[in-house]
């Protein structure tokens, strides 16, 4: 690439090096984003005359392996336990605020979409833990939403609740949001995710001794924050253990907000190992008509708790006649990858590809896609540190952030004989 | 990959990816010889091919021992004509087939005594999906996938956790994963393939009509499914098998650390090696029942 895009990398890669002032084309600051980015040079043409931007990819992809080394750093750190049965509560500050609009619209509203697309992932990674809404209004917290497993109760609450006035109470919402995560079961991780807009707080009492009481009820608070950094805040997260982040701007916000998806590290003493009763219903035949519990209908499918025999709509749920946690296997399943995650590849340096490239694979062992450049230029390209095989910058993205399997382990049987083996 | 930049994309063009089960362990006990199989498929593949010009077709075969792509449509190797007899598409098939064979008996190395001789569907699951994310890149219009499995051969539960990623995965990417399985008794793992990816589960009852079981329920695209009667599900097996006796059990124990499942109650997990307490299931949750009935 050009100058500008290779000083653009390495400021990148040194985590943002402060230049402050006037660079060398005496640009300003405010006309620098243009200068920099030159958006037109990352265009290029395609067989069809189209215009398509290029190696944004291997930027993207550099980030991506620096996340997912960082992961698996701390993956080998803290072994496999994972605090996989979640009781969170999600704290939105709606004080006043919260109607800023350096976040466009409003801080609000960016909060509440950003919500929105955590709850869902919260769900589909965590199946069987639970989410509560709480919001912070006039110095007063409030309870939206209890706990609960269902997606669209929560998302419906918050959105139809999006108005903003009063201070912050980061105290009173402690105190709220500790009474309930009390009284979950005792297997369950406790936490806390307050989204906080406000740069105060306004507090009835001692903040001191509610951040205690919660460190000794074991709630793990996190706080993303959307205009500076806080001491308050800060010391809640080092208290509790949790997390302490600040959104620069909305893409950096939902980046931070999703890192709370996946299940955290589990701390020993914070939940209790146990045994939990579970049933696994069958789904019944859609031609047999049964009343349902959930919604006192008749209707085909659904499945029937294994121990008094009730209908139930969907999973996972609670028997509403017998209290037994009911699940399907597949949601048991939805958290095994947390436990079996697979390595991260290896790069293959291009060098490498084209001195030996009689005996290298030239396409992807996943999808097929050549690994050669348009003019015979070898490409990025990463290998598995077990099976050998190569595979494409996109497939190795979605092999780890979807598929989590390796598609070359998982097609010779001589390395799946060998893992079993070893686990 | 698109060859002709002029390619209209509509709602009713489809890739399909088969991934066929040529496991010998399967072929040789069954009642259906393996060549008679082929050709049912290949008059299926050619059907697809003719529905739509812009129809696209990857067969990856499922071994015992490896698994690999034995036919992609749209590869422009694949487009060189037919010897007259016999079309383009099953001379490429049969040749890439019959190499994949030899290539699957050469790997194995021991005769699988007592254990199930499963074919790596996990292998060939994953190689799909990788595909077809790689058609998901390609650009803003691109065929609808679909995935449709021809599997005879037993589950092997050493694939669970793979083959439910795999499922999830695909779940997420909203690509139906189809199955006609051929083999005696009903697979746990497709059926439940099937019913999280939103497919089609279908136990032909005459083998020797495979080809009208394919082409009825399986041809249509996507789209023009939503018109048709499709076989419903027979209920789903969704129990769970315990990891200490791999029984199939209805009500069991979980491990709250790392959700190992157990059919009675253990001091010590032996997935994670948690120690637990006593079994509480009954009075954790009575306070949350309580809650929840005041709410109602």
């Amino acid at each position: 690439m050009n100058n500008g895009e290779g000083r653009r990398l390495a400021g990148q890669a040194e985590e943002e090096d402060d230049e402050d002032d006037v660079d060398e084309c005496g640009l300003e600051a405010w006309e620098r984003a243009y200068a920099d980015e030159r958006s037109w040079e990352s265009l290029q043409e395609d067989e069809s005359g189209m215009l398509r931007s290029i190696d944004n990819k291997a930027l993207y992809h550099a980030q991506y392996r620096r996340r997912l080394r960082s992961l698996a750093s701390s993956n080998a750190a803290s072994r496999i336990q994972k605090g996989l049965i979640r009781y969170l509560c999600i704290v939105i500050d709606l004080s006043r605020a919260a109607s800023e609009t350096d976040f466009r619209p409003s801080r609000m509203a960016v909060v509440a979409k950003n919500v929105e697309a955590f709850i869902r992932e919260f769900f589909d990674q965590n199946p069987l833990s639970q989410i509560g809404l709480v919001t912070i209004k006039d110095g007063v917290a409030n309870c939206l939403t209890d706990l609960g497993g269902s997606p669209e109760s929560h998302i419906k609450a918050l959105m139809g609740k999006l108005e903003c006035s009063g201070d912050s109470s980061l105290q009173n919402a402690l105190d709220l949001v500790c009474g309930y995560l009390e009284q979950i079961p005792s297997y369950g991780h406790r936490e806390v995710l307050i989204l906080n807009s406000a740069l105060s707080t306004c507090d009835p009492g001692d903040i001191m001794e509610t951040i205690q009481k919660c460190k000794k009820s074991k709630v793990r608070c996190s706080v993303i924050g959307l205009s500076a950094e806080i001491f308050i805040c800060k010391h809640i997260c080092q208290e509790t253990g949790g997390l302490y982040s600040v959104a620069v701007d909305e893409s950096h916000f939902k980046e931070l907000i999703l890192e709370h998806a996946p299940p955290p590290p589990a701390i020993a003493e914070f939940a209790i190992a146990n045994l939990i009763k579970m049933g696994f219903p069958q789904r019944a035949a859609e031609n047999v008509i049964s009343i349902c519990l959930c919604h006192k209908e008749a209707r085909g499918g659904g499945y029937t708790c294994p121990r008094c025999k009730a209908r139930v709509c969907e999973l996972p749920t609670e028997c509403r006649i017998c209290g037994l946690t009911l699940v399907s296997s597949p949601h048991l399943a939805r958290s095994y990858h947390h436990l079996f995650p697979i390595a991260p590849f290896d790069e293959v340096t291009p060098v490498r590809l084209s001195s030996s490239q009689h005996k290298l694979p030239k396409s992807c062992f996943g999808c097929q896609q050549s690994l050669l450049n348009p003019g015979n230029r070898p490409s990025l390209s990463v290998e598995c540190p077990r099976c050998k095989q190569f595979f494409c910058i996109d497939c190795d993205i979605y092999i780890h952030e979807s598929l989590h399997n390796c598609p070359g382990c998982e097609s010779f049987r001589h390395f799946k004989t060998v893992s079993s083996s070893e686990e | 990959m698109a060859s002709a930049p002029s390619k209209l994309y509509t709602d009713d063009v489809s890739l399909l990816v088969v991934l066929l089960d040529a496991n010998p362990f399967f072929w040789s006990a069954s009642s259906l010889p393996f060549s008679k199989f082929i050709s049912h498929v290949i008059s299926f593949l050619n059907s697809v091919l003719l529905l739509n010009q812009l129809n696209q077709i990857v067969v990856i075969a499922t071994g015992h021992n490896c698994c690999d792509y034995v036919y992609d449509s749209s590869s422009p190797a694949s487009r060189s004509v037919g010897t007259g007899k016999l079309s383009a598409l099953s001379v490429d098939l049969l040749e890439k087939l019959e190499e994949f064979v030899g290539r699957d008996e050469k790997l194995l190395k021991k005769e699988p005594e007592g254990s199930i001789a499963s074919s790596l569907l996990s292998g060939s699951l994953s190689m799909a999906l990788c595909y077809i994310q790689r058609v998901f890149r390609s650009g803003p219009r691109h065929p609808h996938p679909r995935i449709l499995c021809l599997h005879g051969s037993q589950d092997g539960p050493e694939q669970y956790v793979a083959i439910m990623n795999a499922i999830f995965s695909a779940q997420r990417s909203m690509v139906p994963i189809d199955s006609c399985f051929i083999g005696a008794q009903n697979s746990a793992f497709l059926q439940q393939a099937s019913y999280i990816t939103g497919g089609v589960y279908l136990k032909p009852q005459l083998l020797e009509g495979t080809f009208q079981y394919l082409s009825t329920v399986f041809g249509t695209d996507l789209h023009s499914r939503g018109f048709l009667q499709l076989p419903k599900s027979v209920g789903v097996d969704f129990r769970a098998s315990c990891f200490c006796h791999k029984k199939t059990i209805d009500m069991g124990y979980i491990c709250s650390v790392c959700l190992s499942i157990f059919c009675k109650h253990h001091k010590k997990c032996s997935t994670c090696g948690s120690v637990f307490g006593q079994p509480h299931s009954e009075v954790a949750s009575e306070p949350n029942k309580k809650r929840k009935a005041g709410d109602t």
